[in-house]
């Protein structure tokens, strides 16, 4: 039975090397089962994941092929040579430590850049100042709120444009978006933008990226709040930044009418 | 009281008549001995266990066949819908089965059951240092037992916050159905896990420091105890914490305070009167002890894959110290770094990337725990017992978890994978991979010096084999999904045109999930018959080196018949020092063993 087993732990890395390579490829049947199509200029988290997935897929695959490979020669039940008497090697523990930790730092450092370009260098006027938000998302059971300054450029004056589960935004803009919940925590996730940050009662965040694509993409909550998280839903909409001009004042002017014909009404 | 006859049976030398009501609840219920507190906790995990996988079906169940009626336990739980699981009691359920899994099965059976159960004998003490203290370590979980499992039978049917509770949903009881009493009697019941585990590691620490059989240094210790020595520290210096934020949770709930209820909150078209407080807070808090849990889970886990592959290696542990100063670099580095769990929670970007190198460090530890086991196969003649295949499984699987957390290490990676199956895929590929198939290996392992019979060996395989294809078929395709962003925690993700796609793939895990819970069976049936019917094992059926093998199986009242005195380090398998592949640690040099008699024998 030792055959059996070592080829059944043989396939672990055989099988799981070719669940991915399937499912990055999209053949049928996990087509689009892998990461959904990226809309915005920066690719910096697809390149780490795959430097990574290389990286981690070498070593499984080595660790996989070892450990079969022991098995397969060294079961009891065919292997007549000497039990190898050992209690370690000095040498081997420091080739085994220090390799993968010039791989780690390596990684530790590659991917600092990224990390910056996503979470610490906000992108700048021409006058050094940091770009404001166009937009305000606000997170509340079960809704996200879109506050747009107006044509002031300033949040929480009589021009605000107000929308619910609905964002705009404008193409191969720098857009920064300012976020903040009403309530409970909840998570604004954009997966074809590869965003995603928790929208936290009291603090006020900002996030940014630049979308390259029209269409129109999930805005999904990733943070547990409450019964009806999963039917919190909104929706992104790329468009050219003169489409975007021209649904900001069709929305305003929306606005201003319902107010008005909700006085008419009263 | 017991005697130990010579074929290393221990007997109890009363007879039924004269075995009073008061005995047998002195000697089986509110027992002192350590072995009998250790059956105490593995009966109550495995209990446990099986509850929290019936939790996880239903929510396998939801995500295959959204808003469909579910069968026989459909129309039981939930008539008046018409046996659907709603969106309240699928919360409920993600939150309960995270509980029961961490709480009540991985944490007390590794540490309260062979924990309790393997120290004392492995090290030679006739039992643990304060055997009053350790019968409450148990007692204590039952109020745990009771609040969590009738948390189920008032309003909300179960806390539903999410196991990690995060405020202000949980803080507030009016965010959410489950957040009311349900969540109360979850606060209570933490604590209650909290003073258990407190109880525990206090014991094992000192037993473990003082109580060490004549010979055994520190550095003899098998890898077992050393997995649970540095669990206990773990422990005793992270879990404080977590019950102090308890507590202050509670006070937020009963009393209104504010720790970690922000100023200005608006919750159900209500402001809350008390604020000021910082959600966050909350998190650093929670955090600060479950990642060191995280490897309280799967220490003690690796150190008894250890034994056991040295064991049916036939070969010495490869690199016994630095597999020591791997579990310490591993518990050392877990304290610092609770922080990536919270690269997107809104924490200073600047202290991610702290986080994020005290992170990816832990893969050094952890590699050369892997390299060393490898080392171990290497060159020996292995058996492939069914403890063996669970051990060598757990290397594998131990792999795959290990890997993938690499990915959430690196913080933009994490940006996009968090909170999505990918994260779902790791630990469970670390907690159930890793640890459940340690603990099956470890059951099959013991068993014979736990119940002094041997469990049924092709039961055992069919077992492992059905458990291992299972498995892969249900965690392996969370990767796929969390390459797609497909959230945990969401009762519909069908909701979302981006995951709609991904029911099939739902489809297959969950049918392989229903089978991992089923294929159980054999492990029950196996488990039980051999306790009563099972082959009768002498003192040492596996050959084995430790302590605890040349003690009479089961071992009697005190442990051992002889004072054990230790001449070596518990691995040494194959020396060319002694003719059999085996040389018991009270074994004294160049003199030969014999299999079921103790190597020393004086006056217990």
């Amino acid at each position: 039975m030792g055959r059996f087993w070592s080829l059944l732990f043989l396939s672990v890395p055989i099988l799981g090397v070719i669940t991915f390579v399937w499912s990055a490829m999209g053949l049928y049947p996990l087509e689009r089962h892998w990461f959904p199509e990226l809309v915005v200029a920066d690719s910096n988290i697809d390149h780490l994941f795959y430097v990574i997935l290389a990286m981690t897929g070498i070593v499984f695959i080595g660790t996989g092929l070892a450990m079969f490979w022991f098995l397969w020669k060294y079961d009891d039940k065919k292997y007549d040579g000497p039990v190898w008497y050992s209690h370690g090697s000095h040498m081997l523990e420091i080739i085994w430590s220090v390799i993968p930790a010039v791989l780690i730092l390596f990684l530790a450092i590659y991917q600092m850049d990224a990390w910056a370009g996503a979470r610490m260098r906000r992108p700048m006027l021409e006058n050094g100042q940091p770009k404001p938000a166009m937009a305000r998302v606000i997170g509340r059971q079960f809704e996200w709120k879109i506050q747009y300054p107006g044509n002031d450029k300033k949040f929480d004056t009589p021009d605000d444009l107000y929308t619910t589960n609905d964002l705009h935004v404008p193409r191969d803009e720098e857009v920064v978006l300012e976020i903040t919940s009403e309530d409970v925590l909840h998570s604004f996730f954009l997966p074809n933008f590869r965003e995603k940050q928790d929208v936290v009662p009291g603090m006020k965040q900002f996030i940014w990226f630049k979308p390259v694509k029209d269409g129109k993409y999930d805005i999904v909550c990733a943070e547990l709040c409450g019964w009806g998280h999963y039917k919190m839903k909104g929706q992104i909409t790329v468009e050219s930044a003169s489409d975007y001009r021209a649904w900001l004042e069709k929305a305003y002017n929306e606005q201003e009418l319902s107010e008005y014909s909700l006085a008419e009404a009263e | 009281m017991s005697s130990i006859t010579a074929d290393g049976q221990a007997t109890h030398a009363h007879t039924s008549g004269e075995f009073g009501v008061g005995e047998f609840i002195s000697t089986y219920v509110f027992s002192r001995d350590h072995k009998v507190i250790g059956l105490q906790f593995l009966f109550s995990t495995l209990l446990w266990f099986l509850i929290g996988g019936l939790l996880a079906i239903g929510i396998r169940w939801q995500l295959a066949w959204p808003w469909s009626d579910m069968p026989v336990i459909g129309p039981m739980l939930f008539s008046a819908e018409g046996g659907q699981i709603s969106p309240e009691f699928y919360t409920m359920l993600f939150t309960m089965h995270a509980t029961v899994m961490t709480f009540l099965v991985i944490i007390p059976i590794l540490a309260g059951a062979f924990g309790n159960y393997l120290i004392p004998l492995m090290i030679g003490a006739d039992d643990m240092a304060f055997p009053t203290l350790n019968m409450l370590s148990y007692w204590v979980m039952w109020p745990a037992f009771l609040f969590f499992g009738g948390s189920f039978f008032v309003a909300g049917n179960g806390a539903s916050s999410g196991w990690t509770s995060y405020p202000p949903l949980s803080s507030v009881t009016e965010a959410a159905p489950g957040s009311g009493l349900a969540q109360t009697m979850w606060l209570i019941a933490l604590t209650c896990v909290g003073i258990s585990s407190m109880m525990g590691s206090v014991n094992y620490m000192t037993t473990i420091i003082q109580m060490r059989a004549p010979g055994m240094t520190m550095m003899r210790l098998p890898m077992t105890i050393w997995g649970m020595f540095i669990t206990a520290l773990l422990q005793a210096f992270a879990l404080p914490v977590l019950t102090a934020a308890g507590f202050m949770q509670l006070a937020d709930r009963v009393f209104g305070t504010g720790f970690f209820v922000p100023e200005g909150l608006i919750v159900n078209n209500s402001e809350m009167v008390a604020g000021g407080g910082q959600p966050l807070l909350w998190q650093h808090l929670f955090w600060f002890y479950s990642h060191p849990a995280v490897y309280i889970m799967i220490l003690p886990a690796m150190g008894m894959v250890s034994d056991i592959l040295s064991c049916f290696a036939r070969k010495p542990l490869f690199g016994y110290k630095p597999m020591v100063y791997a579990i310490c670099g591993i518990a050392g580095l877990g304290f610092i770094v609770w922080g990536h769990h919270m690269f997107v929670s809104g924490m200073n970007p600047g202290l991610g990337m702290t986080f994020m190198v005290a992170t990816m460090m832990i893969a050094l530890p952890s590699a050369v725990k892997t390299f060393n086991w490898l080392g171990t196969i290497y060159g020996g003649k292995i058996s492939f017992t069914t403890p063996m295949l669970f051990a060598l499984s757990f290397v594998l699987m131990f792999v795959i978890g290990g890997l993938s957390g690499i990915f959430m290490a690196a913080t933009p990676v994490d940006i996009f994978i968090h909170d999505t199956y990918f994260i779902v895929a790791h630990f469970h590929y670390v907690l159930f991979g890793g640890t459940a198939m340690a603990v099956f290996g470890a059951i099959y392992f013991w068993f014979p010096k736990m119940f002094g019979r041997m469990m049924n060996e092709p039961l055992g395989k069919i077992h492992f084999l059905l458990t291992f294809l299972f498995m892969n078929g249900t965690f392996f395709t969370m990767h796929i999904l969390g390459a797609v962003g497909f959230p945990r925690r969401l009762a519909d993700p069908y909701h979302y045109e981006t995951f709609r796609h991904l029911l099939p793939m739902n489809q297959f895990m969950t049918i392989c999930a229903i089978l991992m819970v089923a294929c159980q069976i054999f492990f029950i049936v196996n488990f039980f018959y051999s306790i009563f019917f099972g082959p009768k094992a002498g003192r040492n059926p596996w050959h084995a080196n430790g302590l605890e093998w040349q003690a009479p199986s089961p071992p009697g009242h005190g442990n051992f018949d002889f004072q054990p005195i230790v001449y070596r380090g518990p691995y040494e398998y194959g020396s060319p020092e002694v003719d059999e592949d085996y040389y018991p640690q009270t074994q004294p040099p160049n003199e030969r063993g014999d299999t079921d008699e103790p190597a020393t024998m004086v006056n217990h």
